[in-house]
C-alpha cells in the first residue's frame, strides 16, 4: 500500500482566540452592515450578536452559497456595507467563489471567515486548515486586495477595520479554537426570513 | 484559437479591441440560426424587464448576451467559476430587490443541483437560461449523460422548465418565462435547444 499522509499526526494550527469574543469585537455594530451568515457554527456566532434580525439572512443548508450572496446582495444595495460571515468548511467547499468576487470587487463586501479548523456539525473531523491550507493565501491568490489574518487579540482592530471600511472587498479569517459556538435558536423558515429582509429594506 | 481560449475570455479583464471570443467553428453554427437576431431582441427583453446582475459561465450559445451585459454600463456582468455561484448569487440579488438571471450550458445544470434547496426552500424568484447539449444533433457522446438529465434534475429541484426549439418562440417564451418569476415567484429554465442554437459538430 502507498505511504498514507498522517492527517492525525499533522498539528492543528495553536488557536488561541474565542469565537466567541472574537466574531462580536469584529462585527463591532452590528447595525451598520446587511448580513449573511454560513450554516451551523457561523449561523450562531451572528446570532448571538445580532438576535433575530431582519437584516441578518443566515443558512441552513445550500453550504457553500454564503459568499455569493453577500456579492449579489452587494451589488444590489451598493451604498450598503454588506457582511458575510462564514465557516472554514462552508468557504472551501465553494472556495472558487471568492476568484467571482476578486474580480468584481464591490468596494462595501466583507467576508469574515471564522476558521476553526473543523468541521463542528459532524463530529469535529479536521478541515483543510487544519493541515496546511491558509485561507488568506486563496484569497490573496484570487485577488482580494484587502485581507487579514486575526490569530491573536492584536489583530482584531486591523480585521475590524478592514470589514467596516476597506474601498474594496475585504477578507479577514479569524483563527479559533474548535469549540462550541454560542447557543443560539435561529429561525428554520428561509422563506419568512426572506420577505421580512426583503421588507426591511427601502425600494430601489 | 483553441476553444478553450475562446470561450475563457473574461471581457472583464480584456484590452480594449481585444478579438471576438467565439471560436469560429461555433461562430459559423449559431450564426446560421440566428439570421433574425433574436438573441439581440433577447437581451433587450431581459433589460426592460429591470434585469441588472447577469451571471455567467462562458458559451458560446449564450455568447452575444454575455458580450452585450459586458458592454452595458447599467448592468453588472459576473463570471462565474460554477454554476451553482449563480444560483446563490440569484438570492443575493433578490434579498436586495434586484433581479439577476443566470446563463449556463446544461452540463452546468448539474453543478447546480444541491444550490437549488435554497431557492427551493426559501422560495427566492429564479431565471436561469441554458443552452442546451447533448441532445439534438450532437456529436460529441461525453455531452449526452448531463444533456439529457438536464430536465429531470431541473424538474426534481422544483424548477419549470420551457423548451424552445425556433427564433420566432424565444421571445414570447422568456416574456412567460420573466411574467412566471417575478411575478408569481417561480423558479423556470428557459432552455434554448440545439435545434434553436445549432448543434456542435465534432
Amino acid at each position: 500500500m502507498a505511504r498514507k499522509p498522517p492527517l492525525s499526526a499533522i498539528a492543528s494550527p495553536n488557536a488561541v482566540l474565542e469565537r466567541s469574543e472574537v466574531v462580536p469585537a469584529l462585527i463591532g455594530r452590528h447595525e451598520d452592515f446587511l448580513i449573511i451568515s454560513g450554516l451551523g457554527g457561523t449561523a450562531c456566532d451572528v446570532g448571538a450578536v445580532t438576535g433575530d434580525r431582519a437584516h441578518v439572512y443566515s443558512l441552513a443548508g445550500a453550504m457553500g452559497a454564503a459568499c455569493m450572496m453577500g456579492l449579489g446582495l452587494a451589488l444590489a444595495r451598493a451604498q450598503k456595507r454588506v457582511l458575510v460571515v462564514t465557516g472554514d468548511g462552508e468557504l472551501l467547499m465553494n472556495i472558487g467563489a471568492l476568484a467571482s468576487i476578486a474580480v468584481i470587487d464591490p468596494p462595501k463586501l466583507a467576508i469574515l471567515c471564522v476558521d476553526n479548523g473543523h468541521y463542528g456539525e459532524t463530529g469535529w473531523q479536521k478541515s483543510h486548515t487544519s493541515l496546511g491550507v491558509d485561507l488568506e493565501k486563496i484569497a490573496v491568490g484570487c485577488g482580494i486586495k484587502h485581507t487579514h489574518t486575526v490569530s491573536t487579540e492584536a489583530d482584531v482592530a486591523t480585521g475590524a477595520r478592514l470589514l467596516r471600511e476597506s474601498n474594496g472587498t475585504a477578507f479577514v479569517v479569524a483563527r479559533v479554537k474548535p469549540t462550541e459556538p454560542p447557543a443560539f435558536k435561529r429561525n428554520f423558515d428561509a422563506a419568512f426570513c426572506r420577505d421580512r429582509f426583503r421588507a426591511a429594506l427601502p425600494p430601489l | 484559437m483553441p476553444d478553450h481560449e475562446a470561450v475563457l475570455h473574461y471581457g472583464v479583464l480584456a484590452p480594449a479591441g481585444a478579438p471576438e471570443r467565439i471560436d469560429l467553428k461555433m461562430d459559423a453554427v449559431v450564426e446560421a440560426q440566428s439570421a433574425t437576431g433574436w438573441q439581440h431582441d433577447l437581451y433587450d427583453l431581459l433589460r426592460r424587464n429591470g434585469i441588472t446582475q447577469i451571471a455567467y459561465v462562458p458559451d458560446a450559445g449564450h455568447s452575444i448576451l454575455i458580450d452585450r451585459s459586458l458592454s452595458d454600463p447599467d448592468v453588472h456582468s459576473i463570471p462565474l467559476t460554477t454554476e451553482e455561484e449563480g444560483v446563490a448569487l440569484i438570492a443575493g440579488a433578490d434579498l436586495g430587490g434586484a433581479r439577476a438571471v443566470l446563463l449556463m450550458q446544461s452540463s452546468g445544470v448539474g453543478n447546480c443541483i444541491n444550490m437549488l434547496s435554497l431557492i427551493k426552500g426559501a422560495r427566492f424568484p429564479f431565471l436561469t437560461l441554458v443552452s442546451m447539449r447533448g441532445d439534438f444533433g450532437e456529436g460529441n457522446p461525453w455531452q449526452f449523460p448531463m444533456g439529457q438529465a438536464t430536465e429531470a434534475v431541473l424538474a426534481a429541484m422544483g424548477v419549470i422548465c420551457m423548451r424552445i426549439e425556433h427564433p420566432a418562440d424565444v421571445i414570447s417564451t422568456v416574456n412567460a418565462a420573466l411574467t412566471m418569476v417575478f411575478k408569481s415567484g417561480q423558479a423556470v429554465a428557459v432552455l434554448l435547444t440545439q435545434r434553436l442554437i445549432g448543434a456542435k459538430p465534432f
